[in-house]
């Protein structure tokens, strides 16, 4: 597990490509009604670099949605701070986009309007033709040039997500939280739309946090699995270094020994967990 | 070009008969169904005044009656004495004014109350109390104050036209999804801004049913006001025709009335599809 050691208040830009966003010492409490309190996340610390992919994975409901949460400043740690590129977050932010993992995209809006409103919020000093070919760029980059004046409802669900990720990047956010981005697809779709986040992401790296409970995502996309142990008291258990290069290929870490090494590593772990709660 | 030509007309027959293969199901559904149902309506209508004529015309002689009124709906022969279509108009203009003033009003206090606690804790006792008062219990009220009996109908129609469409505000904007509230958040849009951009139009299908509501209400109210106030107006013409003891002009009001009713229902559902571009939901 890494401690962080250094003073974070004084943490400058220029060495913080290894500790761009440092989470220290989070803690997150519900009261109870009788008084108690239900303790979710127990003393996280956790350093992510610049240009790092990782995930977080555990079972349901071990908090991994509510650090994610923290990290976004849609819900504040009881105790505890976390520090982006040097400074403290208090706050939603939009440096710190979300890509939800039901798309959140809004009904009323087709797919152009949808991440056109985040462009229109995040990225108010651009005159209208840029946005607009910022909107386009976007829109190309999911491929959906075809689907951009359809409402969500006529959407597919891989459709939905590649139009929540456009908006998400539209912004150019210095780091990309996902909550289970794929949660809520099939199979096939699942594929498919990591392999095309993969690839924008290979394009142009930048700091992703992924929640998602499927070991499989976790190995294929991330440098590292944070894995968690069970709540209440949910704690960082082991941290999993994956130690293959992009771009990467599916079927070649597939028949690569250590991917199942790895993977096992990783069902094993969750195992133990599973069993503890018991 | 003589080869194209020929195709196109294939084209246009097997168009043809494709569309006539579907026809009768649609016919059936669309046309035939409906129409049994007015007929077996008539024929009981029919049968009842056969029976017993020293109780109301039968349908027949209710249109021989108003061939008249329904040939000239506009004609107007001296002061009071207008056809139906003015009748009608005068009528819709003060559901109109009324329930137009009702929505400005009811919609901002129907936001309030959604989106402040204090509000809700304040406004809702007062409006479970005066929701269930028949509107027409505010009608001496509203001719003491106005002394007239046009404006004081208007008064009843926004009384009435307020409570559907503040409770239906009111609850789309309290269920507005956190999941679009949680967007505008990230994106640190500022709240007054959340209001127009997100909560507004996440709960336009809610204020439109409550206005579809208040609209049905304020059609029902009108003709029991004009009943009561006179005047030019459809339910005075009923009350007047009553008085005259000329029922098939009643039969006629109750027709027309009833088709006004569904055809202002009609035109908010389709001003909802217009401005919501979502399918409106069946009231």
């Amino acid at each position: 597990m890494i401690k962080p050691t250094a003073n974070f208040a004084n943490v400058q830009t220029a060495n913080s490509s290894k500790e761009f966003l440092v989470i220290e010492n989070v803690t997150k409490a519900y009261p109870k009604p009788n008084g108690d309190e239900t303790v979710v996340l127990d003393d996280i610390n956790l350093t992510i670099g610049e240009n790092e992919y990782i995930s977080i994975i555990g079972h349901s409901g071990c908090g991994k949605s509510t650090l994610l949460k923290i990290v976004s400043g849609l819900e504040r740690a009881t105790s505890g701070s976390i520090w982006l590129d040097g400074r403290e977050i208090r706050k939603p932010g939009a440096e710190r986009m979300m890509v939800f993992q039901h798309y959140s995209l809004l009904p009323w809006l087709t797919v152009r309007e949808n991440i056109r409103l985040a462009v229109d919020e995040v990225l108010d000093h651009l005159t209208p033709a840029d946005k607009r070919r910022v909107v386009d760029e976007h829109i190309a980059m999911v491929n959906l040039n075809a689907a951009s004046e359809k409402y969500p409802d006529e959407l597919s669900g891989g459709m939905k997500q590649r139009v929540g990720i456009a908006r998400a990047l539209a912004i150019r956010p210095k780091m990309l939280l996902m909550d289970e981005p794929f949660g809520a697809l099939d199979a096939l779709t699942r594929g498919r739309l990591q392999r095309q986040v993969l690839d924008i992401w290979e394009n142009q790296r930048q700091a992703v946090m992924m929640v998602t409970h499927d070991v499989d995502e976790a190995l294929y996309m991330s440098d590292r699995i944070i894995m968690m142990t069970n709540g209440p008291h949910a704690k960082i258990g082991e941290i999993l270094e994956v130690p293959f290069s992009h771009p990467r290929n599916l079927k070649e870490l597939r028949e690569l020994p250590i991917y199942y090494e790895l993977r096992n590593h990783a069902l094993n772990f969750l195992d133990r967990n599973f069993s503890q709660d018991e | 070009m003589l080869l194209q030509f020929s195709i196109q007309i294939i084209l246009v027959a097997a168009q043809a008969t494709w569309r006539r293969s579907l026809r009768p199901a649609l016919v059936r559904d669309s046309v035939l169904l409906p129409l049994l149902g007015f007929a077996g309506l008539i024929f009981l209508w029919w049968a009842i005044a056969s029976f017993r004529s020293e109780l109301m015309p039968t349908p027949w002689q209710a249109l021989v009656a108003n061939l008249d009124y329904i040939l000239h709906p506009f004609y107007r022969r001296g002061p009071g004495n207008l056809g139906i279509g003015w009748l009608l108009a005068a009528s819709l203009r003060r559901v109109l004014i009324g329930f137009g003033l009702g929505a400005l009003v009811a919609i901002p206090i129907g936001f309030l109350i959604g989106m402040s606690r204090q509000a809700m804790l304040a406004l809702n006792p007062v409006i479970q109390i005066l929701k269930p008062v028949s509107p027409l219990a505010w009608l001496p009220i509203a001719l003491t104050i106005f002394n007239l009996a046009n404006p004081s109908a208007i008064f009843v129609i926004f009384i009435t036209s307020l409570w559907p469409t503040i409770i239906n505000t009111a609850l789309g904007v309290s269920s507005v999804s956190k999941d679009y509230i949680d967007v505008a958040r990230v994106l640190e849009m500022p709240r007054w801004r959340q209001v127009f951009k997100i909560i507004l139009p996440a709960s336009l299908p809610y204020i439109f049913t409550g206005l579809r509501i208040s609209l049905g209400i304020a059609w029902l109210v009108i003709v029991a006001v004009e009943m009561l106030t006179g005047g030019i107006g459809i339910g005075f013409f009923v009350w007047d025709s009553w008085n005259r003891l000329n029922l098939s002009s009643v039969f006629l009001a109750v027709i027309v009335i009833g088709i006004t009713g569904l055809v202002l229902d009609y035109i908010v559902g389709k001003i909802q599809v217009w401005v919501t571009h979502r399918p409106a939901s069946q009231t």
